[in-house]
Order: C-alpha cells, then structure tokens, then sequence
C-alpha cells in the first residue's frame, strides 16, 4: 500500500481508487460511458436519420465505407439501426432496474428492520414470484399489458423486484445487527434516522453493485423478449428486433446479425464487468 | 446522598428459544448512589450485557421495574424515552463494530447532538466536538479519519467521547476495555475514573475481569446464570467473598508470589448450566461443593448478611 495516497481517504475516494486500479473493469466503464455518450448524441453521429427508410435497391449489402456494418434485408444502414437501438434498450433497463432496486431496497430495509411478521409474510410472497422465472413473469406480464414501452418497463421491473428486495434485504439484516445500530438507538436515534443516517449509506455499495448486474441481465431480456416479438415492435429499432428481423438472412448475410449482437453482448459484458469491479472496490475484506 | 440515582427492581429478560424461555436475566435488584460505580462481573453469558441493555431499554425487559433519577424508565412512550435516553448512555464492547464505519471521527461524536437535536449551528457542533476530543485524550487532526484507520484504544476513546456527548448522568460500560491491549485498558480506564470524579458520573461497569472492577467500582455484584448471587463494597466483596462462586472466582486470580507457587487455586468443576427453564433453586448447586438438599427446590433469597453486603446462598440464612 502507497502510504502517500492512501493517508487521507474518505471511503469514497478510497473505493474510487481501488476500483481504478482493476484494468479490466475499467475497459467495463469505458464501455458503459460510450453507451451513455451514444444514447445522448445518437441522433448527431448515426449517419441516416432514424434507421428506418429503406432501401431497396442496396438491401444486405456488407460492410462498406457508406454502411459501416453493412445493410438489412430492407436496406436500411445498420450501424445506424444499433445506434438507435441502444437507445431504446437502455431506455427500457434503465428506468426497470432503478425503479426495482430502489423498491426492493425499500422493501428490503422494512423486512430486515421490521423482522418478524412482515418479513415473513413479504418473504413469501417474494417466494412465490420467484418460483416462476424471471423471463416467464415479464412475458406474462406483456401478454396482458400489451407491448407498449412502458409496459415493457413495468414487466422488467416486476421480474426485477423479488431478488432487488431479497438482496437488499440480505445487505441490510447484516447491517440491522451490527453493534453500531444498536450504539445509534442508545443515544437516542429514532427509527427512520437509523435507516437514513446508518442503514441505507452502509447498503449503498452493494445495492450499486447489484444495480449494475442486474442491468447487463435486463438487457439481455429485454432483447430476448424483442426477439420473439413481445418486446418493442419492428420496424422500431431496439437491438432485440434487429437480431429477429436478420434471422431470415443469418445464412446468406451473416453481417446483419453479427453486429446487433456483438452490441448486446458488449453491452451485458459492460454492465457486468463494471459491477465486479465494484464489488471488488468495495469489499471490505479486500481493505488493508 | 438521599435517594439512589438509579434503581433496578426484580428485572427479568426471558428469550424464547425452541427449547423454552432462556433466563438472561433473572429477578435482579440492586441501587446505585450517584456518583458511583457498580461493577457487575460474572462469566460469558451470565447475563451481564442482557441486563445493562435491559436497564436501557435496548432490549424490552420481561418484567420489573427500572427508575433513573425518578424515572420510570420502562413506562416511557418512545417520544419520551428519546428524551431519557439524554441521561443515560453506554458504551460499548466492541470499539469496531460498534462504531458506524462511514463516519469520520467528527461525524461519530456529533451524530447523538444531531439526532437528538440539542445544538443548532454548526459551530456550536463543532466546538462541543473539538471539546470532547480533548476530553478523552483525541489529537485534533483526527477530526477526519475513519475509524477503521484508528487502533482499538482511540476508537473506543470515540466511544466514550460519543457517551458523553449528551452529558448525562449515567453511563452503562459493557465490558469497555476487554476488546483492548492491557496497556490502553489502562489508559481507557483512567480516562473513564477522571470523568467520574470530574462530572459525577454514574456507572455500571459489566466485565468478566475482576482485576479491572476492582480498580474502578465502589460496590461489585456478581452474577451467575442470570441471578445475582452477590453484591458488596468493593473492599469487603474481595476481603471476605461469601458466596461460594464469588469465592472461587477470587481463588482463580493468580497470586503473584514465589512461595504461593505450587498451590493450586481452587478449581469449580463441570460447566455454566443450561440458562433454559432452569430449576428453582440455587443455580450453582451443580457445581458447589457446599450444596446441600436446602439449595434445592426452591429460589434462594438474597440476605443481607452484613451493611451492604448482600449474598444469596443457604449457607447463610441462618444468621
């Protein structure tokens, strides 16, 4: 350990530096940031307004410097069609994951601090969710809802709920027992200033942690749920739906579903990598 | 001296277990003067931290009665026991979980000011925490260090410095120093002799450490499985002990001289009996080699056999 640097360190900063010393977690964060900068600017880099005019005349072409991966079936450019899509994907994890962590978070906290009866009860009720899996729940979800955006937010963050709460709340129970708690109530902390002041500032690292794997999981199934047509509806560029509409072409145009899919799986590896990378940050047991 | 500060009456913490009710704290009673210092030792899992977080109400007491300076402490709506919490205050065993490692050492001792909302202004905060830093033996440019960056001694100063922040009256010690080098207990325990002769500080300290209550209590109860089998000043619980188990305990502490070399303290055979539904009777009757059919059957009251000295055992009822 560099005595210079580490002298003064607030937990934070500490965690900051900790993180930047894992190389590959940072090739994760640059990855998310790129992400983030194309959803922002994707209307000013994508080089053919919205991706959605075709083309007939120049369908499944390869990789050419005017389509930079290439065109689809309809013609249109692809690169600009990812572009676009991500911004439909995250627009879909992102507002699901949140919301469900900060639920669950909220959930958590009650059941771990209000132990007994509601954390049995909510325990069950979580039990019962998550006997049906995830992607099944959000499909049922649509089934009845309809497939509209933000029904498709409120499917993921349904399947999203039970493991934030049962997370958080795992986090929290361990925290609910420490001795400093109980030092906190002796001089007089109410309850909510229990959870504001200690709980929730303690739990916040893991529930990051967890946020951010479980986005590179939502990604995924909100793709999954595009591919097989309950998801955003073609011709909407969402990444899921790129990858459906090239099925028929996968043989004879393998560019049109390589480069939708090397996007995902960028993007899940990101949010992944990221979120062990902070774990490791993290870790108490890592500190020295 | 008038009325005691503090009075615990016939307190009972029974836990549920799948086995039955677990007797942590059995129908003690004691007094304390304020201004003194009750030492409560007994062995590991005797029921002494039971009982120090039962008189603060950390823990719901089963039954009986807790009054701190004409308080009814266990009456107490929540609203109200947040106000008697200002006077009575603990500190704890363990200087690193008991301190809540996201806050700096200024943001440790502040928080009890700012949750219970005594002081507005910042600076004020501030100059009440520069105040008890130098109180407890805190340098300044601790102010913003964590406490994992501190060793087990200036923590548990943060510890003290955090019990004394609402200045109050009185003060549970669970086992302060026993997480501690014996070097800093010294330091610690000093620090806590001055503040009692300094701002009349009542205690109870609870240790498992004899040689450490000695040095720092006036009165010293002893506990066994949950009751208290006696209770003596200070001088006259370690000059004449009555109880068997008190005189055990005394017999285990060794003696630091050549000719005492070769004897061998007087060892209590077998192991702490089950605390789950225990029998009435003398709780230390399995072990002690001067029970008889009296100790059985029924509970032993606690006599007092001479001024203050208070002992449960049949040994001396008849007096």
């Amino acid at each position: 350990m560099k005595q210079k640097s580490t002298k003064k360190m607030t937990p934070l900063r500490e965690t900051v530096y900790r993180f930047a010393k894992n190389k590959i977690s940072l090739i994760g964060l640059a990855i998310v940031i790129l992400i983030i900068f194309v959803i922002i600017f994707g209307e000013q880099i994508s080089p053919y307004a919205k991706g959605v005019d075709q083309d007939i005349m120049n369908r499944l072409q390869g990789a050419s410097r005017e389509h930079l991966m290439g065109t689809d079936g309809y013609g249109r450019d692809i690169f600009t069609r990812v572009i676009h899509g991500t911004k439909y994907t995250m627009l879909i994890a992102f507002p699901s994951v949140i919301g469900a962590q900060i639920i669950g978070s909220i959930l958590g906290a009650l059941a771990a601090f209000y132990s007994r009866w509601l954390d049995d009860v909510l325990m069950r009720i979580l039990d019962i969710f998550q006997a049906i899996p995830g992607m099944l729940l959000s499909l049922a979800v649509v089934a009845v809802l309809g497939s509209s955006l933000p029904n498709l937010v409120i499917a993921m963050m349904i399947s999203r709920i039970p493991g934030a709460t049962r997370s958080g709340r795992a986090v929290m129970l361990r925290l609910v027992g420490q001795e400093h708690i109980d030092a906190a109530r002796s001089y007089g902390s109410t309850d909510a200033q229990l959870i504001f002041r200690h709980v929730i500032p303690n739990a916040i690292g893991p529930i990051i942690v967890d946020l951010s794997i479980a986005l590179s999981a939502t990604i995924l199934q909100v793709s999954s749920l595009s591919y097989i047509g309950l998801g955003v509806q073609p011709p909407t560029p969402e990444w899921g739906v790129l990858l459906s509409e090239a099925r028929e072409y996968m043989r004879s145009a393998p560019h049109t579903i390589v480069f939708p899919g090397i996007a995902i799986a960028l993007a899940a590896l990101a949010f992944n990598l990221v979120g062990d990378g902070l774990r490791d940050a993290l870790d108490p047991r890592l500190r020295d | 001296m008038g009325e005691p500060l503090l009075t615990v009456k016939n307190l009972k913490k029974y836990f549920p277990t799948k086995a039955g009710m677990l007797h942590a704290v059995d129908d003690v009673t004691f007094t304390i003067d304020e201004g003194k210092t009750l030492g409560v030792v007994g062995e590991s899992g005797c029921g002494k931290s039971t009982l120090g977080k039962t008189i603060l109400r950390l823990i719901e007491p089963t039954a009986g009665e807790v009054i701190l300076d004409g308080v009814r402490i266990n009456e107490l709506s929540k609203s109200q026991l947040k106000k008697a919490r200002l006077n009575m205050q603990m500190i704890f065993q363990d200087p690193y979980s008991s301190l809540d490692p996201r806050m700096s050492v200024a943001e440790l001792i502040a928080d009890p000011l700012i949750v219970n909302r005594v002081m507005s202004g910042k600076k004020q905060i501030e100059a009440k925490v520069d105040e008890l830093m130098d109180t407890v033996g805190l340098a300044s440019r601790l102010r913003d260090a964590y406490p994992h960056e501190l060793d087990g001694g200036r923590r548990q100063r943060i510890g003290v410095a955090r019990a004394l922040a609402l200045d109050p009256k009185f003060i549970v010690c669970d086992e302060p120093v026993s997480a501690l080098d014996v070097s800093i207990q010294a330091q610690i325990l000093n620090i806590l002799m001055d503040l009692k002769d300094q701002k009349g500080l009542t205690y109870i300290f609870i240790t498992h450490d004899l040689s450490v209550v000695k040095h720092i209590s006036d009165d010293i109860a002893v506990m066994y499985l949950g009751k208290c089998v006696e209770k003596a000043p200070s001088e006259v619980l370690f000059a004449e002990p009555k109880h068997p188990y008190t005189r055990a305990l005394l017999a285990a502490i060794p003696v630091p001289k050549v000719e005492k070399r070769h004897s061998r303290p007087q060892i209590i055979r077998g192991e702490v009996g089950n605390p789950i539904e225990p029998k009435p009777g003398c709780r230390f009757a399995a072990r002690c080699d001067q029970c008889s059919e009296r100790c059985l059957g029924r509970d032993i009251p606690l006599i007092e056999t001479s001024p203050g000295h208070f002992v449960s055992c049949t040994l001396y009822e008849d007096q």
